[in-house]
């Protein structure tokens, strides 16, 4: 099984993320993540969504969100040309004597501190899955009382975009 | 035997009422402004009506949501809607009082729904059922999800609790646009008045065009109460639907090239071809090749039964020479049909040598179950048109393979394994008798609507469909119960064509109260129930896998009588008749052709031991398909 990353340009309309997200469970496929935010036209929002698929499975799964209405346009995004990146907060224990080391983990990740109490720091982070999970590693023995991810949100390089097209623009 | 006269008197009465106060909702629509001009229908449906003069509007009309919602159904050309009131879609029966739209009032809301689709699927246009909010909406989720499997055109209106009461748990209150999410093409939930027109405009929009489908529109009381102007046509806003109607040379080019050079090709017809009205086209390319062709149970009709190049229907109960045919074709070109395990068996062993050319105008069912070589997405009319000319020009250029062997082998097959039936050695009624004798006797211009089971296995098999249009039944979700209401709809839809539900006891069961719908709407369909005492297809399955133990498949109708079908027509203001014997056969189907102006039933009492076949079991291979009990057609696999 690979990982396959699609942005699914989609109508900004109310239910259109229970459609999208209904579809993969009815069709026995599991999102890894998804992200889902408006684009630059209001009118349409963009759906990351990070699949673990077979490719021929995965073709089904995208003829099948073709169909939905709502749906715009779908592009796989090449992780070799494209960025894609994960929010993550984590409060980890630090206390006085920890405090040194993990605000220098903080630095060596170029993470950033958002929250400090007497026994711990909120740290926020942006990366590469791969990325987070290494720093998420390094402060694992600190202690990680509570953490959040947001999806994967990715975006492809170079001065090509993907907008929803002229279909959109001529209704 | 009581003859009732049909009163279809509630619509007749009301459409010959003068007009008043046109279409709107006296309680909550604004009094017209004076000089207003009175609303009227922008394109009204092909009524007769007083009211049909009054032609397109200059200024938007003051009406409610509900009077909206019905001049878009008559702008729309409604002519019919199957449903029942309730609560929530009230609003919506008052103005629906004064249309030129006719309602049916059900007695079921599957009913309207089934109604509908059998509408849909004899005229070729989109079917309307109504119901409301809660109870009736679940009520239409079955006849939804039999529309969506079997890519009929409809529109179902739900009422929904008014907007400030959804998600409160209010009564009679069931998300129902979440519920159909999976089993409609599109659904809506209107969120104000003024997006009426425009929704129901996209919603026969949805259901007619590309892959026909279900469509389900919500809408809330107090949207259906406000006021709100009608002004028509609207503007349709689908940015993120097109279907591919025109398919792509290329790809025509190399199937047309294929289809010259198999030498033992097969067209594999599915429901598409009728859906795009290509039924013409499909005889023309079938007879320019000499290709055998296969139908399945959705695209019976589609080719003559007649025809010399028509195999029959393919799948579990297929003909030898259908089944055959696929399994051992070099090139499938499969034409508006989807590779249903009922058709292929164990995939991984279907058509083992066939390279595939598929076309349909749903680019998802391309490549879904079988790989296909050439993938063709395209409505079924272009594409059998653009074949036909590819074709044409290939043979031009060069001789096409010689289909000579392939025929021998597929009419030797033909000849040993005809579809037939033994007569039952208890001297009981043979169901497939009953059956034969009624499509020999109505004829090919009748449209026949089964249920699901046995009954329908043997109405697709013995009796011969001519034309188009003439075979309806339930594909895809096999729904017990569809036969009554959807012969209903049929004879609405085709009030000048003989409609004959052929069901079974157990399925007739299921939605006979209809019978009343139609006895009172005087919608005179006949009903032929091969009352075999049984769960037919469930008994065969115990027969044959469980050990004859037949757990739970008894229905009484046999040995108590309960219900007795006869006195059951007649409580229905139905014609009843009984046959029991072989010797009356015809003169029952004689004597109920011959009533015209009431709906009649016949409890066909026939033997229940009586079994389809040919048959290839669930999950085997085709290659495993049994003639008979016990009987493995001989292949000579040396032949190939």
């Amino acid at each position: 099984m690979t990982m396959h990353t699609l942005s699914v340009l989609v109508e900004n309309k109310p239910g259109v993320l229970a459609r999208v997200s209904g579809l993969f469970s009815r069709r026995g496929f599991n999102i890894d993540s998804l992200a889902v935010g408006e684009t630059e036209n209001p009118d349409v929002s963009r759906i990351t969504i990070v699949v673990n698929a077979e490719s021929s499975p995965l073709e089904q799964v995208t003829k099948q969100l073709n169909k939905l209405v709502n749906v715009l346009k779908i592009v796989e995004l090449d992780p070799q040309v494209s960025v894609a990146r994960e929010l993550l907060l984590v409060k980890v224990r630090a206390d006085r004597n920890a405090r040194g080391q993990v605000l220098e983990t903080v630095a060596l990740f170029r993470a950033r501190v958002v929250d400090v109490a007497p026994d711990t720091l909120t740290i926020e982070a942006t990366g590469t899955p791969d990325k987070l999970d290494a720093l998420l590693r390094d402060l694992e023995p600190f202690g990680i009382k509570e953490m959040v991810q947001s999806g994967t949100v990715a975006i492809g390089r170079g001065s090509r975009s993907i907008t929803a097209g002229p279909a959109l623009r001529a209704a | 035997m009581t003859r009732p006269t049909p009163e279809t008197l509630a619509h007749s009465v009301r459409r010959a009422r003068p007009a008043t106060e046109p279409a709107g909702d006296p309680e909550h629509a604004p009094a017209p402004r004076p000089g207003a001009t009175p609303a009227a229908p922008a394109v009204t449906s092909r009524g007769t009506d007083a009211r049909t003069a009054t032609e397109r509007q200059p200024t938007p009309a003051q009406v409610s949501g509900a009077g909206s919602l019905v001049r878009s159904l008559e702008a729309l050309g409604v002519d019919v809607v199957f449903g029942i009131p309730g609560g929530a879609i009230l609003p919506a029966y008052d103005p629906l009082y004064d249309s030129t739209v006719r309602h049916i009032l059900v007695r079921h809301e599957q009913g309207a729904g089934h109604a509908a689709t059998g509408y849909a699927q004899a005229t070729g246009k989109v079917g309307v059922c109504m119901a409301t909010s809660g109870p009736g909406a679940t009520n239409l989720v079955t006849p939804i999800a039999d529309a969506y499997m079997d890519s009929v055109p409809l529109v179902a209106i739900t009422g929904q609790v008014a907007r400030p009461s959804i998600g409160t748990d209010a009564f009679q209150e069931a998300d129902i646009q979440g519920i159909t999410l999976p089993i409609t093409k599109h659904n809506f939930l209107v969120q104000t008045a003024e997006e009426i027109p425009q929704v129901l405009a996209e919603a026969f929009h949805l259901a007619a065009t590309g892959r026909p489908g279900p469509v389900l529109v919500d809408i809330p009381k107090d949207v259906l109460q406000a006021p709100t102007t009608f002004s028509w046509p609207p503007t349709l806003d689908l940015p993120g639907y097109r279907p591919t109607l025109h398919p792509h040379g290329k790809q025509i080019r190399e199937a047309a090239r294929l289809m010259s050079t198999a030498r033992r090709p097969v067209l594999y017809v599915g429901g598409g071809v009728l859906k795009a009205g290509a039924t013409d086209g499909l005889r023309k390319l079938a007879e320019l090749t000499g290709i055998p062709v296969v139908t399945t149970l959705m695209a019976l009709g589609a080719f003559p039964d007649s025809h010399r190049q028509h195999l029959g229907m393919p799948g579990m109960h297929g003909t030898v020479a259908a089944v055959y045919g696929l399994q051992k074709a070099d090139l499938i070109v499969a034409l508006g049909a989807r590779f249903d395990d009922r058709v292929t068996g164990r995939l991984d062993s279907f058509a083992p040598d066939a390279a595939v050319v598929h076309a349909d105008i749903d680019p998802a069912e391309i490549g879904k179950n079988r790989h296909a070589d050439v993938p063709i997405v395209g409505d079924a009319r272009h594409v059998i048109d653009e074949l036909i000319a590819a074709v044409t020009a290939e043979r031009s250029a060069r001789p096409a393979a010689d289909l000579g062997d392939w025929w021998t082998q597929l009419d030797d097959l033909r000849q040993r394994y005809p579809l037939g039936y033994e007569e039952p050695a208890d001297g009981t009624l043979s169901p497939q008798y009953v059956i034969k004798r009624l499509g020999e006797i109505a004829g090919p211009d009748t449209v026949y609507v089964a249920g699901v089971g046995q009954h329908q296995m043997w109405a697709s098999q013995f009796i011969s469909y001519e034309k188009p249009y003439t075979w309806l039944n339930s594909g895809g979700l096999g729904t017990m119960g569809y036969a009554v209401p959807a012969a209903m709809g049929a004879k609405v839809g085709k009030p000048e064509t003989t409609v004959w539900a052929v069901d079974g006891d157990g399925c007739f069961q299921m939605t006979n109260q209809e019978l009343a719908t139609c006895a009172l709407e005087g919608i005179p369909i006949k009903v032929a129930v091969i009352n075999n005492g049984n769960l037919g297809m469930v008994r065969q399955w115990q027969t044959l896998f469980y050990g004859e133990r037949y757990s739970n498949t008894e229905l009484g109708t046999h040995k108590h009588r309960i219900p007795d079908f006869v006195k059951l027509a007649e409580a229905l203001g139905c014609v009843g008749l009984r046959c029991e014997n072989a010797a009356d056969v015809d003169k029952t189907i004689e004597a109920a052709m011959a009533i015209n102006d009431a709906p009649v039933v016949i409890d066909f009492v026939v033997g229940k031991d009586a079994m389809v076949w040919p048959m290839v079991a669930a999950g085997t291979s085709n290659d495993e398909i049994m003639f008979a009990r016990g009987v493995r057609p001989a292949f000579d696999e040396d032949e190939l």
